[in-house]
């Protein structure tokens, strides 16, 4: 079996990543683990442009996959920043810690 | 069996058994390396679909600089295991792995639904998978994208200089 047959088995990982990575979300309160788990959904989104752009031998896929690593670069430095200023205030990083805004 | 199968397998397996790992383990250094499988086991498979460049800038933009700045920033902050929150079994959780489990499942059936995975329009070879064919584009349809990378990193470097700074508001 080679590529195009493989296709959905690449979609089938790409959505079973992006699964667990909001289960991960979703379950966990250590804000640095949950910023993880947001890096693993971006990573499965990329397996998964990555695979429509191989299929359809496209290059929009593989650009937006450039940029999404760009963008996630850019925001792991603004999100670890937040965690480092919510550390310096309350000296731990649960996210349930940091309910100003809860309704 | 073809080889291509087999090392999908293995990857897909390990890159799983890294999601859950990050999911699982209670030690931020622990989630950090299964974290780091699981992006090596994606460079891995990009590889595996001639996406040679993007393999490359995975392996040096997530592994090597996005995780070492997350284990900096741990290593930073000191978390110590009493800290450490533990992974609780009360409705919450059992909500949200349901609703994972059923995100996955519609997820599924999405792609096996939709015309999106039409194969008799695929191509033979993937051509933009070296870095002469994507600075090619990169160059000539996304150039707008491209410089405005350049204004995106300026911006968040200046944002978190400021929000990290001592004495912010």
């Amino acid at each position: 079996m080679n590529f195009p047959d493989t296709t959905f088995f690449y979609l089938a990982l790409s959505a079973a990543l992006f699964a667990i990575g909001l289960t991960g979300v979703l379950i966990r309160r250590n804000g640095i683990i949950v910023f993880m788990c947001i890096e693993l959904m971006l990573n499965a989104v990329n397996l998964t442009l990555v695979t429509f752009s191989r299929l359809y031998d496209d290059p929009a896929g593989t650009m937006l996959v450039f940029f999404v690593m760009c963008v996630a670069a850019a925001e792991a430095v603004v999100g670890l920043a937040i965690f480092i200023a919510l550390f310096r205030n309350q000296r731990n990083i649960d996210i349930n810690n940091v309910n100003l805004f809860k309704w | 069996m073809s080889v291509e199968t087999i090392t999908f397998a293995i990857l897909a397996v390990l890159a799983l058994a890294g999601g859950f790992g990050l999911i699982l383990s209670r030690n931020p250094v622990y989630a950090l390396l299964y974290t780091l499988l699981s992006m090596f086991c994606v460079a891995g498979l990009f590889l595996t679909l001639h996406a040679e460049f993007l393999a490359a800038i995975q392996v040096i933009v997530y592994a090597g600089a996005i995780m070492v700045l997350f284990l900096f920033v741990i290593n930073l902050l000191n978390l110590q295991v009493e800290d450490v929150e533990q992974v609780y079994y009360n409705w919450r959780t059992m909500g949200a792995m349901l609703l994972g489990l059923g995100f996955l499942v519609e997820l599924l059936l999405a792609f096996r639904g939709t015309g999106l995975l039409d194969k008799s329009r695929a191509g033979e070879a993937f051509s933009y998978g070296k870095v002469e064919p994507i600075g090619h584009v990169l160059m000539t349809g996304y150039v707008f994208p491209f410089e405005m990378i350049s204004v995106i990193l300026l911006v968040a470097l200046m944002g978190a200089l400021i929000i990290a700074k001592k004495h912010a508001v």
